[in-house]
């Protein structure tokens, strides 16, 4: 795995100095205002009405925008109290996505975030389902917006999240025949490894360093 | 063929004939992949305009370009369909690689993008600039003129 | 007889690369053929793109014909898909900032200001008004230059060719206007977290000026040349429609949406950057077809260009940058007096700044509709998580949606309409 660590040459003691400040910086934020939870929003109120409060794991409250976190069993259920409910009535999705929390060291690993837009009262809220790394399922939300078929199929392509009775999951962005989903963590980000004058490669012969299938020629011209 | 290139004055003249020819007439195909399509895209309108350098229509088949302009970055989904039009465009053909990320891989150097066309395909000019401004891509068909001026008949035999 | 005859006969001889490749759809890719039982027919199948000059970029759509009309339509993309969330992952806040106007090139200064919106809200700082009222009016540019390109292609697609330049004439101009600016003709990074990169030169105010009075005749020109034009309204009536309902339920935004009678601009009911001060209309259509989509654009050139009017015209002095050091670098004569300044300077080039942990969102209303930056710090000097909601992502899955049952010519005019970028597509 190439980082931009190791691309500029930073050594192990450029990076302590860099983790010292680092911790110098973080408790500089100690006086921003705390970030709240939700607890009393319109959004968790309509949930409880619908008999779903069981479901909710987290709310926080930061920078203006509401954010609740979810267990993913009944997400179909949630989401159409989110697009129906009097006060909620979020029938525009944003945007539909995962986040890989790895670097956290958080259990569930993965996140499945709705983030939805209401068209009549201009409010977003975002809900996050959990998603375990052992069992990276989750139902489909096509059934609610129809939106939702080609971000569920950008997750399992890119974080390898599988959605139930989804009407053609398979990789949108990747070549078909791609092994592995470069958006977690664990995958590297791949790429060149960038020349110094320590590492010069031989350009006789063509640099097929990050090509798959080595057998397209590499030769310069003809003339 | 069966010319040579130590010939007489008769396909001396010939070659330059030929060469006057093709490097007054260079077709491109349109392969504008990303940004830099935009770029190529203005370096056709009526401020800087390519045509008057021969490259009067762009063509969307490659069955009837000369050159491929590969203009954007080129991604590992869509390597092999540039091998593919590459293929399909008759001899005598060239390739500019046009932009940081048809020569190198420019900004993105990770696991999704080609790090150079020239991985794929031989390349004849590489047009540096992120995008080139469309008078960089005029320079660059400028230089293919002038080695197409250089071709003899031996090298396309 | 039609089922037995194989479904591209061809006499000549191919060679050994052609046939490898002709043997039939890559794999991953089903497609059904029916076979109509009473003319034992089958649907032909047609590959449009990747490589097209139609398509706008490097988009494939498989269409299923039955004689000329389209019985089904499937999109593939991923042909430009550069992982740059995930390298931004590995870059620190300012280093990301040009991959934003890479990404949808054609409003880069859109894209720059919603991931400047998202980083500010994390970290909490507020914006001068001379720099809130400039990105407004370089945000403004940039939509008409993105309408401007729009225009021109899809006119060209539909066959007005002569569109096509006059259109991008006045591209250019704005072009030059931001390569007085800042140097570069596209890809500036000019909006910055903390405010903009530097204060317009001498002679722009000037520049922007001459422009925005020679721009009003231009959009009655592009007026007179297509909006009565029976053969544009032949091509474009009744074409690629999509109501209301529909264009919601597939998270459309834009233009694309606001022509299907839903008013919805971001600028006006969620405003950013001084947004609230400025007066303008929002264009909202009515039958969801080409034809108004077409409609609702131009009439937000002459919206833009009164937003722009009004920002030129109030335009207050002042710093173009927050005087918080936590995120904005000092100015460069600071540097030879303070040592403060200096260590600042350096650590934020060198290292960045370090947001607290947590996410926010930053969105603006593009040129194709919401421009969303969804940001999730773990409180080092990297993002954890960039997410670009790319409006077009969301505008193209609706084309299947449109264009089933029309004709192919109908195609290519329902993608111009859209108004797609591949590079917001598949970023």
């Amino acid at each position: 795995m190439v980082d931009t660590d190791v691309r500029l040459g930073l050594t192990g003691s450029d990076l302590a100095i860099r983790d010292r400040q680092f911790k110098k910086d973080i408790a500089r934020f100690e006086n921003l205002p705390a970030v709240l939870n939700a607890d009393n929003s319109p959004e968790v109120r309509a949930l409880s009405e619908a008999g779903l409060a069981g479901e909710i794991t987290a709310t926080k409250r930061q920078s203006g925008q509401d954010f609740i976190t979810v267990r993913k069993n009944r997400i179909v259920d949630i989401l159409t109290v989110m697009r129906d409910h009097p006060d909620c009535r979020y029938d525009l999705v944003s945007d539909i996505f995962g986040v890989d929390l790895l670097g956290f060291d958080k259990e569930p690993r993965f996140e499945v975030i709705y983030s939805l837009y209401s068209i009549a009262t201009h409010r977003r809220i975002v809900v996050k389902a959990e998603v375990d790394e052992d069992d990276p399922t989750i139902d489909t939300t096509v059934g609610v917006w129809r939106a939702a078929e080609w971000p569920e199929r950008e997750m399992f392509d890119l974080f390898g999240i599988e959605f139930n009775d989804h009407p053609d999951l398979r990789r949108i962005l990747m070549p078909d025949d791609w092994v592995g989903h470069p958006l977690r963590k664990d995958f590297p980000l791949g790429g060149e490894e960038v020349e110094f004058s320590h590492n010069v490669r031989d350009r006789l012969s063509p640099s097929l360093h990050d090509l798959e299938d080595g057998n397209v020629p590499g030769a310069h011209g003809h003339h | 063929m069966g010319v040579e290139s130590n010939a007489g004055v008769l396909t001396a003249s010939l070659n330059k004939l030929v060469n006057w020819a093709r490097r007054n007439s260079l077709w491109p195909a349109t392969f504008g992949l990303a940004c830099c399509a935009i770029e190529m895209m203005a370096s056709t309108d009526s401020r800087f305009d390519m045509s008057r350098f021969g490259s009067e229509a762009f063509r969307a088949s490659p069955r009837q370009a000369d050159v491929m302009i590969v203009a954007g970055r080129v991604c590992k989904k869509m390597a092999p369909v540039v091998r593919q039009v590459y293929d399909q465009m008759p001899e005598p053909k060239w390739v500019i690689a046009m932009g940081d990320c048809a020569s190198n891989g420019g900004v993105f150097n990770n696991y999704a993008v080609v790090q150079g066309v020239d991985q794929i395909v031989p390349v004849d000019v590489y047009v540096p600039g992120c995008p080139p401004s469309p008078d960089g891509l005029i320079y660059a068909v400028m230089q293919l003129q002038k080695l197409v001026d250089k071709e003899t008949f031996a090298d396309r035999a | 007889m039609a089922a037995s005859v194989a479904f591209n006969p061809n006499p000549l001889p191919l060679s050994d690369t052609s046939l490898q490749r002709a043997k039939g759809p890559a794999p991953g890719i089903e497609i059904e053929r029916t076979i109509d039982p009473l003319t034992n027919t089958e649907n032909m199948v047609l590959n449009m793109g990747p490589q097209h000059p139609s398509t706008h970029g490097v988009l494939r759509l498989v269409l299923e014909l039955d004689g000329e009309t389209v019985t089904k339509c499937t999109p593939h993309i991923g042909y430009l898909h550069t992982g740059i969330e995930k390298t931004m992952e590995n870059l620190s806040y300012y280093k990301a900032l040009p991959l934003t106007d890479r990404e949808d090139y054609l409003s880069n200064l859109c894209n720059n200001l919603a991931y400047s919106l998202a980083v500010e809200k994390l970290m909490g700082v507020e914006i001068p008004p001379r720099a809130q009222i400039l990105r407004v009016l370089l945000n403004e540019l940039e939509r008409i230059a993105s309408h401007m390109l729009w225009l021109g292609t899809h006119a060209l697609d539909i066959g007005a060719m002569s569109v096509f330049f006059y259109c991008w004439q006045d591209r250019d101009r704005i072009l030059e206007i931001k390569e007085h600016l800042s140097g570069v003709r596209t890809k500036t990074s000019w909006i910055c977290p903390g405010g903009l990169r530097g204060d317009a030169p001498t002679g722009w105010m000037t520049r922007v000026k001459e422009f925005l009075d020679y721009f009003p005749e231009r959009i009655q020109l592009y007026q007179g040349l297509l909006t009565n034009n029976p053969i544009w309204i032949e091509r474009t009536r009744n074409v690629g429609v999509i109501s209301g309902e529909n264009a919601i339920a597939f998270g459309m935004g834009g233009p694309s949406l606001r022509a299907s009678g839903v008013n919805l601009d971001l600028r006006k009911t969620n405003p950013y950057s001084s947004y609230e001060q400025f007066d303008f209309d929002v264009a909202v259509g009515q039958y969801g077809d080409v034809y108004d989509r077409y409609r609702v654009r131009i009439e937000e050139l002459t919206q833009s260009h009164r937003i722009c009017v009004q920002a030129w015209e109030r335009m207050p002095d002042g710093p173009v940058r927050t005087s918080d050091r936590k995120i904005a670098p000092p100015p460069r004569e600071e540097l030879d007096t303070s040592m403060e300044a200096l260590i600042h300077h350096f650590k934020l080039y060198t290292e960045g700044f370090h947001p607290p942990v947590g996410e926010a969102i930053g969105a603006v209303e593009g040129p194709r509709g919401e421009k969303a930056y969804y940001i999730v710090s773990d409180g080092s000097n990297k993002p954890y998580r960039v997410k670009i909601k790319g409006p077009s992502f969301y505008n193209l899955q609706a084309l299947p949606h449109m264009v089933e049952g029309s004709m192919v010519a109908d195609v290519v005019a329902a993608i111009g309409s859209i108004d797609i970028v591949l590079g917001d597509i598949d970023r």
